[in-house]
Parts: C-alpha cells; sequence; structure tokens
C-alpha cells in the first residue's frame, strides 16, 4: 500500500497566535511526512500545538487572532498554503476530512443524519436523489450503523455517544478522502465503545486505504493501532519514529518521561516517575529547549540553543542534546 | 470504621412535562449494589457511563437519598442519623471530584476554600483554622502564599491539589475520588496519583477510587469492583481481578484498556451494542446480549451474586 | 469581536458621571429654581433663537420657569427614583430568585408562578391604575415602579442560579456540612453578582422611560416636581410654538437611557464571559498558560485564563 512518493509533506510549519499578550507559538517548526494508508500519531499534552498543527493543515485556524505564519503543506504535491479559499473549500471534505473530539457538538441537533451525510457528497460529488442516497447508506453501513436505512432520517440525539462518533466519520468518510485527521476521536468514549470504534476505523482505512493523522494523548492508542508517531512539546515534534522504534527505544527526555508516568493498566506500578513543573508557556518560551526546565538531563546547552534533529535510527529522530550524536551537529 | 452499602437502589423518575403527574416510569441507575470500604483500603470502581458509579458517590457523599437500601457508617444506619451523626459523617467523609475547575469558588479564596468544611461552631478559633489550612496545603505541596489567592491563578493540576486540601482538613478517613485525574494533563496525572498514595500511606486514608481508567484504578486500588448496568458484576483484590477476571464484562472491560507497548500481547473482546437503557434493563442477566458467552439461561434468570472463589464475587450463570 | 472588550465605555461612562454630578449638585449648578417661575419671563426661546438669552439658554416655560435649571433638578428625580426603584426590586427580585432556583420543588413552582403574574401584568395600565388609586406622591410612584420591576429580577437570578447550582463546588460545599443558608450567600450570591450588576444597570433605562411615562400621563410624580416626563406634557400645547419645551427634557432622557444601555452592553461583555472563563478556558484551547520555571515554583498570577485562545 505504500507508494513511493508521500501523501503529505509538511515543511516547517509555523503558525502564531498574536494576542494582546504578545505572541503564542502555538506551532513552531513542525516537519513530517506521511504516506497513503499510513497512521501516523500526533501525541502531546495541552499546549503541545497538535491540534493548532491539525487545523493549520487544513487552513482552519481561528482568525485574526491565529496565521499561518511559515512552511509549506504539500499535499499530494500541491502547497495548500498557496491556494485561495476557493481551492481549499474542493480540498476539505474531498481530499482531508476531520473527525473531532465532541460527537455531541460535531452533528447538527436540528438536520436528520442523512442530511448531514448527504451534505458533503452532494458538495463535493454533485450526486442527487437516488445515487445521493445510496451513497449515504453506502458511508452508514461502511462505519456499521445499524439499520442505515431506517436511521438516516433520525436525528443526533436518537445516537449514544459512540454511534454519534461513527456517524461523525462517516460524514469524513464518505467522499472517499485521501488524508483523515481524528482529533481525540475516542476521548469522550467509554473504553469498551473506543476499541469498537478503533477496530472499525483500523478496517475502514484498510479497504479504503486513507492516511490518518491521530491526535490523542493516550499512548494506549498510538500503541494499538498506529505506524508511526510524532511526539510534539511546546509545538514542535521533539521525537519521530516508527511506533516500535519511539516504545522500544524512546530518544528524547519528554518521551521517556511520559512512558514512565503513565499507569499500565498492564502491571502494578510501584511508583509512577512524575514529570515535576508545569507545562510552558508558549507566549513566553525560552531561548533554548522549552522542555529543559523539567528535564533531568539538563545541560547548559539546553538554556541556550534548540537541539537539533538527531537521527537515532532509520525514520526514528528526537531534538535533544543528549541524543547520542547530538553535539556533532550542532 | 468501616463504610458498607447494603443494596442500595437509586431509581430516578421519568417525568412528563408537569411534574405534578406521576412518574411514566424510573431509570434505574442503581440497582442493588452492597460494597464495603474498609479503614486504610482503597476501593477501586470501575465501569463504563450507566453503570451508576456516580449515582454510587452521590449516595455515599449523602448528595442523594438511595430509594432503597441502606448506607451504614460504623455500623450505624444513616437513616438513623441524628444531627451529631451527621456531623461526625460529614467529618469523616470528604471527596474529591473531577473537575478541577467547577470544584472550587472561583470568587472565594484558596484559604476559605479549603477551611470550608472545618465546622465553625467548635470552637475553632481563626488562628487555629489558618494553622490548619497551612498544614493540609503543605501537605498536598503548594506553597505557603496560596491561602490568598483566588484558584484562577493555579493551574488544573495545582488545583486538584486545592480540592485535595480541603478534603484532608478535617482528618477524614474516607475519600470518595470520583475521577480524579481524568480532567488532568497526562504528565500531571502522575503526581496527583503519587499524591493520593502517599497521602494515603502517611495518614492511614481510605479511599474509593472511581474511574473509568483501568489503569489509574490500577495504580491506586487493593480492591476492584466492577459495575454495569447498574449493578455489580465483580468484586475482588484488585491484582487478581487483573490478573484472571470472573465476568465476562469484566474480561471484555480489561481488554479495551490498552496497554504500553504495541507488542502487548492483550486478548481482544470487541463488545457489540450499546449499554443499556437505564428505564428498561434487559431481562435476567443486563449484560446477557452483549456477552460474547451468554448462555440459554442469561436472557429469563439473573445471575447469583456468589463468593465464586476465595474472596472473588461475582454474579455470572458461567459459575 | 476580540476588539469590542477593550473599548473603555468614554461616551456612556462620561454623560453617566455627568448625570450624576448634576444629579448630586443641582442646588448649585442651577442657574434658577426649578419650581418658581415669573410670569414675565413666561415662554423665552432657548438661547440661539430670536428672543432668546443668556439668562434662560434653553428657555421658559408657560409659567416663567427656566427649562435648564428645571432639567437639572429633574435629573436628580431620575436619578433617586431608578436608585430606589431598582434598589428595592432587586432586593426582593434576588432573593427570591436565588431561593427558587436552589431550593427547586414546590418552592420554585410557587415562586415562579407568582413571577409569571408578575410579569404578564400590562406595566402600564397596572402602573396608571395603581398610583390613580392611590395619591400620586413620589414614595408611591417609586414603589409601583420597583412591584412592577422585581419579577424581572427574579427570573434572571433564578436562571443564574440553576446554573451554578450545578457547579461542583456547590456539591462539595454540602459535602463539607454546610447549611442551604451559607450555600446561597457564601456560594451562589457572589457568582451572581456581576449579572445582578449589568440587569440592575440595564434596567435603569427602564425605570427611567417608565417614570417619565408616568409623569407624562399626569400619575407620576406630581407637579410642580421637575420631572422630565411631567415637563414633557406641559410642553405637550405648545409643540408647535414653544417646541423647546418638550424636546429637552425628551433629549435628557434620551441621552441617559441610551447611554445607560451602552454602559449596560458593555459591562455584560466584559463581566459574563471573563467569568466562565475564569472557568475552564485553560482546560480547553491550545494555548497553555503557566509560567516555565523550576518544579514547585510560585503559581503563576493572573496568567492561567486570559483566555486569549477562547
Amino acid at each position: 500500500m505504500r507508494e513511493s512518493s508521500p501523501l503529505l509533506v509538511v515543511e516547517d510549519l509555523k503558525t502564531y497566535f498574536f494576542t494582546r499578550r504578545g505572541v503564542t507559538k502555538a506551532v513552531d517548526g513542525v516537519s513530517f511526512t506521511l504516506h497513503a494508508g499510513e497512521t501516523l500519531a500526533l501525541v502531546g499534552e495541552s499546549g503541545s500545538g497538535k491540534s493548532v498543527t491539525c487545523l493549520s493543515l487544513v487552513r482552519l485556524v481561528p482568525e485574526p487572532a491565529g496565521r499561518i505564519v511559515g512552511g509549506r503543506v504539500l499535499l499530494e504535491g500541491e502547497d495548500l498554503l498557496q491556494k485561495s479559499s476557493a481551492e481549499m473549500r474542493r480540498v476539505r471534505g474531498k481530499k482531508i476530512a476531520m473527525v473531532l473530539q465532541d460527537p455531541l457538538t460535531s452533528l447538527n441537533p436540528a438536520l436528520t443524519i442523512g442530511t448531514q451525510v448527504g451534505e458533503v457528497v452532494r458538495l463535493h460529488q454533485g450526486l442527487r436523489g437516488a445515487p445521493l442516497r445510496e451513497r449515504v447508506l453506502e458511508a452508514l453501513r461502511r462505519l456499521r450503523i445499524p439499520a442505515a436505512g431506517t436511521r438516516l432520517r433520525h436525528y443526533s440525539h436518537q445516537f449514544s455517544g459512540g454511534m454519534r462518533q461513527r456517524v461523525s466519520s462517516a460524514i469524513a468518510l464518505s467522499c472517499a478522502p485521501r488524508l483523515l485527521i481524528a482529533d481525540e476521536p475516542t476521548t469522550a468514549l467509554d473504553v469498551t465503545i473506543q476499541a469498537q470504534y478503533l477496530e472499525l476505523l483500523k478496517e475502514v482505512q484498510a479497504s479504503a486505504g486513507v492516511a490518518i493523522i491521530l491526535v490523542t494523548h493516550d499512548f494506549g492508542i498510538v500503541a494499538a493501532i498506529t505506524d508511526r508517531v510524532a511526539v510534539m512539546y511546546a509545538g514542535r515534534i521533539v521525537e519521530m519514529g516508527s511506533t516500535l522504534q519511539v516504545f522500544d527505544n524512546p530518544s528524547h527526555p519528554y518521551t521517556r518521561a511520559l512512558l514512565r508516568c503513565l499507569p499500565d493498566v498492564g502491571l502494578k506500578r510501584e511508583q509512577l516517575v512524575e514529570i515535576g513543573g508545569q507545562p510552558p508557556d508558549l507566549a513566553r518560551l525560552p531561548q533554548g529547549c522549552p522542555f529543559a526546565p523539567r528535564c533531568p538531563e539538563r545541560q547548559p546547552i539546553c538554556d541556550e540553543t534548540y537541539p537539533p534533529s538527531v537521527p537515532v535510527a532509520g525514520g526514528h529522530a528526537a531534538s535533544c542534546w543528549a541524543a547520542p550524536g547530538a553535539k556533532a551537529r550542532a | 470504621m468501616k463504610l458498607e452499602a447494603i443494596g442500595l437502589k437509586k431509581y430516578f423518575p421519568l417525568t412528563s412535562g408537569f411534574s405534578l403527574r406521576g412518574a411514566r416510569g424510573w431509570v434505574k441507575a442503581l440497582d442493588g449494589v452492597s460494597v464495603q470500604v474498609a479503614e486504610g483500603e482503597t476501593l477501586g470502581i470501575v465501569g463504563e457511563s450507566g453503570s451508576g458509579k456516580t449515582t454510587l458517590a452521590k449516595l455515599f457523599l449523602l448528595l442523594e437519598r438511595p430509594t432503597s437500601g441502606s448506607l451504614l457508617f460504623d455500623g450505624k444506619a444513616v437513616g438513623d442519623f441524628g444531627r451529631e451523626d451527621f456531623v461526625r459523617y460529614r467529618r469523616a467523609v470528604q471527596a474529591v471530584f473531577q473537575d478541577p475547575y467547577s470544584s472550587l469558588n472561583p470568587r472565594m479564596r484558596v484559604g476559605q476554600i479549603v477551611a470550608e468544611p472545618l465546622p465553625r461552631d467548635n470552637g475553632m478559633s481563626r488562628p487555629m483554622v489558618a494553622q490548619r489550612v497551612a498544614e493540609v496545603l503543605q501537605l498536598v505541596g503548594l506553597p505557603r502564599e496560596s491561602p490568598a489567592l483566588y484558584p484562577h491563578e493555579f493551574s488544573g493540576g495545582q488545583r486538584q491539589r486545592i480540592a485535595i486540601a480541603r478534603a484532608l482538613v478535617t482528618y477524614p478517613k474516607f475519600i470518595i475520588l470520583d475521577e480524579p485525574v481524568s480532567a488532568l494533563d497526562v504528565s500531571i496525572r502522575a503526581q496527583i496519583l503519587n499524591l493520593l498514595k502517599h497521602l494515603q500511606e502517611t495518614l492511614g486514608l481510605a479511599y474509593m477510587i472511581i474511574s473509568h481508567d483501568l489503569a489509574a484504578a490500577r495504580y491506586l486500588a487493593t480492591r476492584l469492583a466492577v459495575m454495569y448496568a447498574g449493578k455489580l458484576v465483580e468484586t475482588g483484590e484488585c491484582d487478581a481481578v487483573y490478573a484472571a477476571p470472573l465476568h465476562p464484562y469484566t474480561e471484555a472491560l480489561l481488554s479495551a484498556a490498552l496497554p504500553l507497548h504495541p507488542s502487548a500481547r492483550r486478548q481482544r473482546i470487541v463488545l457489540a451494542g450499546e449499554v443499556p437503557n437505564p428505564v428498561n434493563p434487559p431481562a435476567g442477566c443486563r449484560f446477557h446480549p452483549r456477552c460474547p458467552r451468554v448462555l440459554p439461561q442469561c436472557s429469563s434468570q439473573e445471575p447469583e451474586w456468589r463468593e465464586v472463589k476465595a474472596e472473588r464475587f461475582t454474579a455470572c450463570h458461567l459459575y | 469581536m476580540r476588539a469590542a472588550k477593550h473599548d473603555v465605555p468614554w461616551f456612556p461612562g462620561l454623560v453617566l458621571a455627568a448625570l450624576v454630578f448634576t444629579a448630586v449638585f443641582a442646588s448649585y449648578l442651577a442657574p434658577h429654581s426649578p419650581t418658581a417661575g415669573d410670569i414675565t419671563q413666561k415662554l423665552i426661546p432657548p438661547l440661539w433663537m430670536e428672543r432668546g438669552e443668556w439668562e434662560h439658554p434653553l428657555g421658559t416655560d408657560r409659567f416663567g420657569r427656566d427649562v435648564l435649571s428645571r432639567i437639572i433638578h429633574g435629573s436628580r428625580i431620575s436619578l433617586i427614583v431608578s436608585l430606589i426603584a431598582i434598589g428595592v426590586a432587586g432586593t426582593i427580585g434576588t432573593l427570591l430568585g436565588l431561593i427558587s432556583g436552589y431550593r427547586g420543588g414546590v418552592t420554585d413552582a410557587v415562586l415562579m408562578r407568582l413571577t409569571d403574574v408578575g410579569l404578564s401584568l400590562p406595566t402600564i395600565l397596572i402602573a396608571v391604575v395603581l398610583v390613580a388609586v392611590s395619591e400620586p406622591s413620589f414614595s408611591n410612584v417609586v414603589l409601583v415602579i420597583a412591584l412592577l420591576l422585581w419579577p424581572r429580577f427574579a427570573r434572571q437570578m433564578r436562571g443564574e442560579t440553576l446554573a451554578i447550582k450545578e457547579q461542583d463546588f456547590v456539591a462539595l460545599a454540602v459535602v463539607a456540612g454546610r447549611s442551604s443558608a451559607w450555600i446561597i450567600s457564601r456560594h451562589i450570591f457572589p457568582n451572581v453578582v456581576p449579572t445582578l450588576l449589568v440587569i440592575s444597570t440595564l434596567q435603569v433605562g427602564y425605570v427611567v422611560l417608565l417614570e417619565g411615562t408616568l409623569s407624562f400621563l399626569g400619575v407620576g410624580v406630581p407637579p410642580p416636581s421637575p420631572a422630565w416626563g411631567l415637563m414633557i406634557a406641559d410642553g405637550r400645547g405648545f409643540l408647535a410654538t414653544a417646541w423647546w419645551i418638550s424636546l429637552f427634557p425628551g433629549l435628557a432622557m434620551v441621552l441617559t437611557v441610551l447611554s445607560v444601555n451602552l454602559l449596560g452592553d458593555w459591562l455584560r461583555d466584559h463581566l459574563d464571559p471573563k467569568l466562565r472563563q475564569l472557568g475552564r478556558a485553560a482546560v480547553l484551547e491550545a494555548p497553555a498558560a503557566a509560567s516555565v520555571g523550576p518544579v514547585d515554583e510560585a503559581p503563576v498570577r493572573g496568567a492561567a485564563a486570559g483566555g486569549d485562545g477562547a
């Protein structure tokens, strides 16, 4: 399923928010590539910039305070940041689709499900009448929504949280997008419903060949369904590699600290190793590495200069002065 | 000293429009739950939405009155409480809730918030109150200037510490923790969980921790109780339940909790269907429509609550 | 609407400050007596017109009373009526609203039906009837207005109470063993104060107009009080010839009501969202706002919910 040329190339993306308090560098130089059929996890806590990165990809950053100030977003070779709004509208829903966290507000309570799914199909594929209905049913069935024929006349309040998320996903996938961005899609769902949803997502991905960017703070989900993972902190990617690589050999102190501080359902830990301190203030980022104040391996150079990206293995890199080979690249 | 619930039921009336007409039906949030928490232990209550765990917490905190069943504190039924008993109960049983933002009154200073549970009529002078407040704030690791500040000057994790400090101020014996870390950033969760563990060890507290996060529950709990659709499905010693769950729902729940490594072996049990309607739960065993190991009698007969192995209880026709 | 947050309300603020100033120092500011008129000076037009004079910048009415002085003293009446009526109505309404919202159940049902009755009464009609039945006097007018006003406060305050009641800190206060009275006064009330301020401000305009209307209809503050409504009524017969008698008090009223409404809007925009933001903003939006610093540093001051991401 891997094509030779990547589906999405993000180069040095920067999105800042200009407010009374100053400039908040929500995304400060993010670069990654994604191939068709691949699932990339963007992991981080609040303030890491993972959600703003996604909004930047589809150019839905809230204006006027937020602005993409630099970088390129190449979807199948074309830079999305250079497109006009009319062109972007043709991209959204058709080439890139999104599923958001809250199933309650993702759907319009005043319209039937059928209308909402149909809206997207009608817009991007120009179908009407019977073919439209067929496509809508197909989309609903693909997400295993039972009794799709009757349920398309139902309203969102008649669905449970898990079902609503499936409907949102059906809307997102209805026009066979190349890329699906899922921003914390299961955070608001029960654990067993989450399991259902993730299974379904994997299945749909396998059959439709869609690439997925999955934003999450949950390493369990990352371990379960993703191919590659990018760990974000203070607006930058601090470590990126295949999921196996990052879990087996976490090379950035933040990644290591995160993995050590999480309770694992599989074993009874004696003590969780804490990460001291607080997440950084994005309006007042230090000159050097933003994780330095909390880092157990802090060195003087960490406070002065932001570390370069240091390759750890094939396809695995971390931005850290303590990584072997870091000094050489300085 | 023990906190015990026996056969607690809580039904909420479903009324239509005018409340003057009788109930159309009942939301059976809790349908006969018996658990206990002994001094110094931690009971983990896990379950998903609709399980009734939050309702159970509210009953233990006397925020709601049970429809039937009884709550016993140190052997005495809450129904027989006199005024003094209520005062003692309130002092001994405190709570920490999920949302660190709505748990603290934005218009009160931290010192006032933390001091609130302290009884006013018990001859505690101002300096005594201030001293106790300072003590608990130190216990939870907050700076000394905190009492004069307002909640908005603190981060989420710090606010949760304030909430914990408030829960400690009356020297309680039991603390009901309702999803204490779910609303916090991942890196902060460890701080709070460690704090809770440490406090339990140094102060000899008993916890009832309610969580949908099985990993967090495992970290703190000594005993586990699994709930589904208003009923208990399994209880037992924590590690034992995690290692070898008895009830099919517990199995499914545990398999849905994702381990922290891509190659970790886990049983993938994906349940079909949804949590049942609390107004009209399924007949027989409530879990039977979704149970991967359902037997014919499950749809008609409710299974009995039994001790299947040593200290391991469950209600399931498989046993 | 981000810009709106930083607009200081200069115009309404100044106007209202001037109004209050005028009302307080009316006796010193008014060039003439508001009630004693000189018949020989009647119906003099405003200063910029043909027969106008500096002595009476805004002209005189048919009794020779100086219009400007009357407007100045009239501001006092408008202000006092507003303050007292809103004070009384606000107190009663808030109390009932808080209790109703917090207790719920039968208490709530009964009080709300009472409020419904209050709200459905045709204001002007009732006011006219009530005041006509009793002696037209200053205190009666104030009471009648207060009577008509309290349901609005009750309704709003009940709504606010219901929302605040859902906050965890209320449940935790119960768990802490506090009584309903304590919870209502120490938890609910302080959190409804911003809304109370906003409503009160917005009601001032309504009260000024109501008082003006009542006076205009002859059932408000009794003559020879220089209430603006009365002045407008007085000038009714002279609209074509001595229009200044009605116009200027009318303008004064418009200016006052407009300013008060603008101020109320600003207050609402400024107070309400901030209050909500103090709660949840920091969790929801991307820029987390805590300081960079070594572990266990003192807490950040005021940075937490700057909430510009919201």
